[in-house]
Parts: structure tokens; sequence; C-alpha cells
């Protein structure tokens, strides 16, 4: 057991999903050709006067009742100063002393337990441009500036210090995408950089706080825990040696798993907050709040536990589905129309799940709708296709977008019931089998599985498995006889 | 008389019936700044052939529509005018081709004005000699040797030197009624929020506002019908009723209540300043009106209270010009030095200065002491200004303590600001108000009364101070 206890603060950056940038009518869309969606205003230039998009304020205020913070009805912006060629005015437009919202938590559902992370501050601010650098930064020559991304909303979500361990931390940042992309406020994207975290770490003995170390290049929750664990290991080895860590910003290397001092000195920065002259206060009003507030979704934990109260799910599989809204959606159309939840349950997170891993598909990219699954398990019920044979014809129809009873038509794969010709093929199966057939009357029951195996062989597949079971069962029998 | 004497809605009836064309106006204007701007420097970009071009355009238009139609008007050059070099008399925008229009220049297109040029100011509209100005100082028309005012103090000389029949101008701390009153003409400042910033540089967010320059009243209501009201670009624009701000010119006025302020009363006034002050107020007693003493009291602090607040935001303001994007790039060894080089290069002293007044004031263990106070001296000058207009419907005071002086004459920058200290407290309390030119001093140079009204009441200062106006 560590003696030392580690304390780790997060601050997220989530880009917000609306269509335009947060002060100006360009597109928020990523990806583009850079410098294309760009304006005076977005570019700073001289004259231009910033105008607050509304509906990232709903969806920060989304986000703000989602994670049980207060929505504070009036909020200010200010004008964080500092120099950068990506930071087209000199200063970013955020919120400093009152932000849209604060004070709630998020709970955590870990090995251990249930665990709220309180949460300090979510603010909305702005987005710098994307600085393009040719090499290391620190030798680099000159840079690219794409200002696509300058402008774009971000909200800015503060933890409290409360989180102990790179676990805890882990599924903090996995809960939330997955509540911001349950909301569509955000993609939640980190390889694209709707989803950014920089994490501080600190162990200390006591109550104490201990001395503060921040880790930045983080690009994937799995780099995140790895560089908590890496940082807590490398913090604990000094203290226990007697040494003192130093407050400073450490850069993660994904390649050696290990945090490095950045190399760059960290320049101690004043940044001159103000209140932006430009932007009247924010007013919300409690109607605008209360109808947002009515507006949300059921939250994935909401939902994963209906799935196991309402459908009789396992707690795996309903924790699987419900962690993309898309997927839980597409459960739950099946599941009300065919009324067989298990069912499509078993065959979602079975053959579908596999179909969309091979093929890099969502949900939402397949064609295997309400209609197509209910006759695909009538076909089953009815006994007309085995269950081996139904993961084919699922795949089949996942990737020729055909109807299964076609599937089942066009490639004859319909179960052969009739007792005449599956007593056929026992026979043949029993006289090419002699060596099984005396284990089986030596008293070896276990190769009666063999033999079924054979008839499945020969009928590929579309014997009725109980049938050719029963007749081979009885045909052994009389040949004891 | 010639066409350069008419005023705006003479000029626009004689066209519409014909009498004249479009660009026997604009000869006639081109011809007083081929003998004149060589001495008056009024302008840093100039497009005559432009504006001719344009002429004949509106000349060919059956329908003489618009509140400005065939109106040659200066824009100062801290507004952007779409493909026109915009630098707001700084180095570091030299040859700076804006691609949009200022809001205020929309209108004034829409309402078929002819942009003539872009006028010299201070830099970044800091200054009140436009001595400030990056490329040369501006000459007041009334006599070269003296200063024309500033900030706006090219669109001023323009306007009084004929060299444009209207102008617009910026007012952070009087930038357009300082020039007014130096050079002779009416100046407005309006209420903040009334007229759209979107377009002009900042100087000071909070404090900067568009208002016109013109010959007289009437002239300066036409403009302000054609650039006030809401912009959806502005967030800082106030969305009310579209009004006419000359419907009450010549309306009587008796009844209505003047306020004197003690205050300004005690700072030390040019005696022939006083006498137009009461020249004035006999005027206003002789039309019915009453006259009132009130108190501001904390009109003293307005001074040291706005030498925090607009530096403070306009070190911001000045951020983007970093010689990355557009303007002056000095390129330096690193990142760090390229800013250097630059905005060492592309600034001038008193931008210089205020920028690093501004930055000390925000700066972490100091916002407090300064940037939070001079907020709060703002708040209670407001206070004391609305309460002050529960009694009366104007105030009366000068707009400057002296007339103009020599070019060359004020040596310390804070001799200079000194010479806003009447007109400050107003943009920092955001009212309208309006510099009238009444009478002269003994050297011939122009004295300017001013009147300050209620928040958005535009239309009663109007009428105050086309009662003033010397006919
Ligand atoms: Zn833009």
């Amino acid at each position: 057991m560590n003696e030392y206890k580690p304390t780790i603060g997060l601050e997220i950056h989530i880009q917000l999903d609306t269509k335009t940038k947060l002060f100006c009518g360009c597109s928020s869309q990523f990806g583009e050709k850079p410098n294309t969606h760009i304006c005076p205003v977005c570019l700073g230039l001289p004259g231009a006067l910033p105008v607050l998009n509304e509906k990232a304020v709903e969806y920060g205020i989304k986000l703000g009742l989602t994670l049980n913070m207060k929505i504070n009805k009036e909020s200010t912006f200010y004008r964080k100063n500092y120099f950068y060629p990506d930071l087209p005015k000199g200063y970013q437009i955020t919120q400093y002393t009152i932000p849209i919202a604060s004070e709630g938590f998020l709970e955590i559902k870990t090995e251990k337990g249930k665990r709220k992370i309180s949460i300090q501050r979510g603010h909305i601010e702005e987005d710098s441009g994307k600085s393009i650098h040719t090499g290391d930064i620190t030798e680099s020559t000159y840079s690219y500036i794409d200002f696509n991304r300058s402008g774009v909303p971000l909200m800015e979500i503060v933890t409290y210090p409360d989180i102990e361990t790179a676990e805890e931390a882990y599924h903090f940042l996995v809960l939330l995408r997955k509540t911001v992309r349950y909301l569509g406020v955000s993609s939640g994207d980190m390889e694209k950089g709707a989803l950014r975290c920089d994490v501080n770490v600190s162990l200390s003995k006591s109550n104490t706080m201990g001395t503060k170390v921040e880790i930045k290049n983080l690009n994937s929750f799995r780099s995140i825990r790895k560089a908590l664990e890496y940082e807590i290991k490398r913090q604990t080895e000094m203290l226990k040696n007697g040494e003192k860590t130093i407050h400073e910003t450490r850069h993660f290397d994904e390649k050696t798993g290990a945090t490095k001092p950045m190399r760059t000195k960290e320049e101690l920065n004043d940044y001159r907050y103000f209140p932006e002259p430009d932007l009247p206060p924010l007013l919300l009003n409690e109607t605008f709040i209360e109808d947002i507030k009515n507006s949300l979704p059921e939250l994935p934990v909401q939902k994963e536990e209906r799935f196991i109260r309402q459908y009789s799910l396992s707690d795996a599989y309903a924790y699987e589905i419900a962690s993309s809204i898309e997927l839980a959606d597409y459960f739950e159309s099946i599941a009300k129309a065919t009324g067989k939840p298990k069912e499509v349950a078993n065959f979602l997170m079975g053959s579908i799940m596999k179909f969309l891993n091979e093929t890099e598909k969502t949900i939402s990219e397949i064609d295997f709708d309400e209609k197509k699954f209910i006759e695909f398990l009538s076909l089953l019920e009815k006994g007309i296709i085995s269950k081996g044979i139904a993961k084919e014809v699922i795949v089949e129809s996942l990737k020729t977008g055909k109807s299964p009873k076609k599937i089942v038509e066009d490639k004859g794969l319909i179960q052969i019931t009739d007792e005449n010709k599956i007593e056929e093929i026992v026979q043949q199966v029993l006289k090419e089998n002699p060596e099984a057939v005396s284990r089986y009357l030596a008293g070896k029951t276990q190769v009666l599985g063999f033999l079924a195996g054979q008839v499945m062989k020969k009928t590929k597949g579309k014997a009725n498995p109980q049938i050719a079971n029963k007749l081979l069962t009885e045909a052994l029998n009389k040949i004891k006889q | 008389m010639t066409i350069t004497d008419l005023p705006i809605s003479s000029l626009i009836n004689k066209l519409r019936n014909k009498e004249i064309t479009a660009r026997e106006v604009i000869e006639n204007y081109a011809k007083n700044i081929y003998e004149k701007e060589e001495n008056i420097k009024a302008f840093i970009s100039l497009d005559i052939e432009k504006a001719l071009k344009r002429a004949e355009e509106l000349d060919k238009m059956d329908e003489k529509k618009g509140l400005l139609f065939g109106v040659p008007v200066a824009i100062k050059d801290n507004m952007n005018v779409k493909n026109c070099e915009t630098t707001a008399g700084s180095k570091i925008l030299k040859r700076y081709i804006s691609p949009y229009n200022a809001t205020v220049v929309k209108k004034l297109k829409e309402e078929n004005a002819i942009i003539i040029g872009k006028t010299n100011m201070d830099e970044f509209a800091m200054g009140s000699s436009n001595e400030n100005s990056s490329f040369f100082p501006t000459h007041n028309p009334v006599n070269y040797d003296y200063v024309p005012g500033g900030s706006s103090g090219g669109s001023a000389a323009a306007v009084k030197g004929e060299e444009a029949l209207a102008a617009l101008g910026s007012d952070t701390g009087g930038s357009v009624r300082e020039p007014a009153a130096f050079c002779g003409i009416v100046g407005l400042k309006p209420t903040y929020g009334l007229v759209s910033r979107y377009g002009l540089i900042a100087f000071s967010s909070s404090l900067d506002q568009i208002g016109p320059l013109t010959k007289n009243v009437k002239d300066s209501a036409i403009m302000l019908n054609a650039i006030a009201g809401f912009d959806p670009h502005d967030e800082t624009s106030v969305n009310i009723k579209k009004e006419d701000y000359t419907e009450l010119l010549g309306k009587e006025i008796k009844g209505k209540k003047i306020g004197i302020i003690k205050e300004v009363m005690e700072f030390n006034i040019q005696e022939e300043i006083k006498e137009e002050l009461n020249k004035t107020i006999s005027t206003l007693v002789k039309l019915g009106a009453t006259i009132m003493e009130i108190s501001i009291a904390h009109l003293k602090y307005a001074l040291p209270a706005y030498y925090i607040v607009a530096p403070s935001e306009a070190s911001s303001n000045l951020s983007r010009f970093d010689g990355v994007r557009y303007g002056l790039t000095l390129q330096g060894e690193n990142l760090t030095s390229t800013y250097e080089l630059t905005r060492t290069e592309g600034f001038g002293e008193e931008v210089k200065r205020r920028i690093l007044i501004g930055t000390f004031a925000l700066s972490a263990g100091y916002y407090d002491a300064y940037y939070l106070k001079a907020s709060k001296v703002r708040k209670m000058l407001a206070n004391e200004f609305e309460k002050a207009f529960e009694t009366v419907d104007t105030l009366l005071l000068p707009t400057t303590a002296t007339t103009a002086f020599k070019l060359g004459e004020k040596k310390s920058p804070l001799e200079m600001y000194m010479s806003d200290i009447f007109t400050i407290p107003v943009n920092l309390a955001g009212l309208p108000a309006i510099s009238v030119p009444h009478g002269s001093d003994k050297n011939g140079l122009p004295i300017g009364i001013q009147l300050i009204g209620s928040w958005f009441k535009e239309k009663e200062l109007l009428q105050i101070a086309y009662a003033v106006e010397p006919g």
C-alpha cells in the first residue's frame, strides 16, 4: 500500500459541436482546407467585434446541468491577454470570475464502487487557431497557422483535486465523453482535439496538499492513465527517498511512457484578465434554463440501469449497449419491435458488433432495421434457419443489405427438418465412420458429438440439430441391439 | 454662394431639383482640396477619381434617393472602408487594405453619400492635437499655425476647410467635440450604443463612439439619422426605436431646464470662453429656458479614471498588431524579437506610453487598485449624472478650457491630457454631447460650447443645440 496519497485534478476542454463559431458566423467544421473558415472576427482584423453564439450557451448549460452544476444567471466574459501567433486578437475571450456553471459533480463507477468526483467550474471560451510547426517546436524555423479552429466554442470543465487514482481519472473521462456524446454537445473525439485534457497530480502523506505537477501532451485516455501511473510512481519514489518534488509542467512521451520536464521554459504569465468590454454580461432567464433542463436526454448510467431492469440484460451487455446513444437507441427500437430484448442483445453484441469492428462502421451506418430484424428472428424461431446459419445470414445481410429471407432463399440455407433426408445422411455418416461407431458401441458415448458434427458438415449446417441428434442416437441404438 | 457653402439639406434639394449635378459637387470640393490640402493636410488617403465616378453613377439615377444623396463625406482613418487603406494614423497599419466595410460606412453608402477620403488622426485616436499622427500633423484651417484638435482633427479640418461637407469621427474622451470646438464646427458624440462600432478600430471599447462633424446642428442631425441604429454585429449597440433627429429642430425650448455644473466653473477657463458661455446662457433665458446650478461631485476624478480605463482597454485592443497576420512586420531571430521589433517600430511614443500604463494597471496585484477603482468612479459619475437629469434636461459647459493651441506648443503628455477635461466625463458615463461653435477669441480662434443630454435623448439635445447655435 502506498503511504503517499495521490491527489489528481483534471482540466478538460470540450469542443462544443455548434454549426458556427462562438463569436462569428464561420463554420466550426473540423478537417476542412486550412484557412477557409475565416472572417474579420475570427481573424482578429482591426475593428471586428464578437457576437455570442446562443447555441454554444445552450450547449454549455446542457453540460453544466448534466454535471449537476449550478447555472449562473449572470456570468461575464473576460479577456485573457497573451501573445501567440495562433491567438489573433492577442487575447482569448473566456470566462473568469463568474463562469456559466459552477459547483457540481459526476458520479463514476470503478471496481471499488461508486464515487462522486466534484467539479469546480465550467466556462465557455473560444479556441485559438492551430500552429503547425515544421519539426520540433523549439527548433522550428517557421510555422504555419490554420485559423479554421480560431473562435470555435469550448467548454472548460475543471474538477477539484478529488481524484485518487489513475483508474478513477480514466473512468471519469470515459464517462464524461459518453455524457457529452449523449447530450449531442460534442463529438468528444480526442484524436480530433474535440476533447483535450491537462492533468495535475500531487502526492502527500497527510491531508496537506503536496506539490502540484502538471502534465501536458496527453493525446488519449490511455496516455492519461499511463502518464498518471508513471507520475504517481515517480513522485512516490522521490518522496520515499526523502527528495522533494517541484512545481513544474511535465511533458508525456507516448513512446517511452514517461513524463519529462518541459524543455521550453514555462514563462510566468500574467494574463491581465479584465471584463470583455465588447460583450455585455450574459444574462439567462429562468425559463430558458428550465426549457433546457426539460429537454435533457436520459444519461448513460440511468439508461444502463434501466436496461438491466426493463429488459433483464446482463450488467456487461447493459453497460456496453448504453455506452453509445446510437447503439442504445438501435437496441431499444428493435427490442420493442420484436419483443425479444435478450435475443436482440445477443445478436447485437455478437455478430453485429463483430461486423462493426471489422468494417470500422458505426451502428448508424448499417442497414439492418426493425423489419429485417423481425424477419430474421422469425426465421430462427420457426426453425427455418439454425442458430449456426443465423450468424451467416446476419453478416450477409449487413454486407449486402439484402433481406434475411432473400438470403436464405438465394443460398438455400433453409434448415432441413425432413427426417427421411436426415436419416439418409445419418446412415451415410455411420457407414463412413466405422471406427467412431465401434467406439460408441464400446461405451464412449461422447463420440456422438463428432458424428453429429459430420452430419452438419454434410448438410452445410442446414440439418436441424435436434432431429440429427435424435436420428443418430436411434440409429446407433439399433446397431447396438 | 458657392456649392461648398451649402449645408446638407440645401445641397440635396439642389441635386434633386437638378439645379446641380453630383459631379459638379465633387468637382467643387476637389477644387478646394487642390487649393488647401497642401496646407491643411486633413487626409491620409484621398480618392477623388473614385468619388467622381460615384457621382456620375448618382447623376444617372432617376430617383435621387438617400438621406445623404451626393453628399461628399470624409471618414476618419480608424473606420474600415472596403478595399481602401485603413491605418488608424499608425505606421503599423500603413498600406493595410481592409477587406470589409464598417457598419457606419455601409450605412453612409446606402444613403448615397460619396466618400471622398480618409482623414488624418492621432495614432489609434490617442491624442488631442493630431500631432500624434504617425504620418504628419494636420493644421487648423482657421489658422495654419494652430492644431485642429484631435484625435478626429483631420475630419474637423476637412469640414472646416470645405474639403468635405461632413465627416465621421470617433470620440473616446472628446475626440469629436474637441477638434470641432478648435475648428469652429459642430461635433456630436452620441450615446454609447446608439451608433454601431463594428469596423471602428478600437481604442477603448467601452468608451469609443462614432459621431458626425458638420457645418451646423441640422447637418449633424441628418448625419445621425443616417448612421444611428442597432447593429447585430455589435453587441453593445442598443436596439431602440428609430427616431428622426431633425424632428425637434426649431421647436421652442420654453420651460426647458438647463444645468450648469458647479465643479466645471471651478476649473481655470479662458476668459473669452466664459464670456461665450454667458452669452449662451442669456440666449437660453431669452428663449424661456430655466438655468439651474447642479453638482457632479466626482467630476475631478474623471480624468484620472479615464487614464486608467482607456489605456487598459487599449493595451489589450492593440495586442492584435503583432506583425503576424497584417500590417508592419519586422522579422526578428525568433517570435519574441519579431514582436518587439515590429511593435517598437510600428507604434509611436504616445501609443507605447498608453500600452505601458494599461498593461501596468491590469497587472496582477494592481488590478483592484487601478482598473477596478476606476470602474467604480465611472459608476459613481454615471449615478451623479443620472441624478442631475432627474432635474434638468441638458447640461451646459465649455467644450474645452482653452481655444486651439499652436503646433508643438504643448510639451508634456499631462498638459495635453488636460485638453479633454470637460469632454471625458461624458464618455465615462456613456452620455450624448455636442459641441456647437460660439464666437471666437482675440486671435480669431473658434470657441466651442458643449451641451450634454441624457442617455438616448439626442433629439432633445439637438433641439437645444439648434436653439443656441448662432444664426
Ligand atoms: Zn469567423
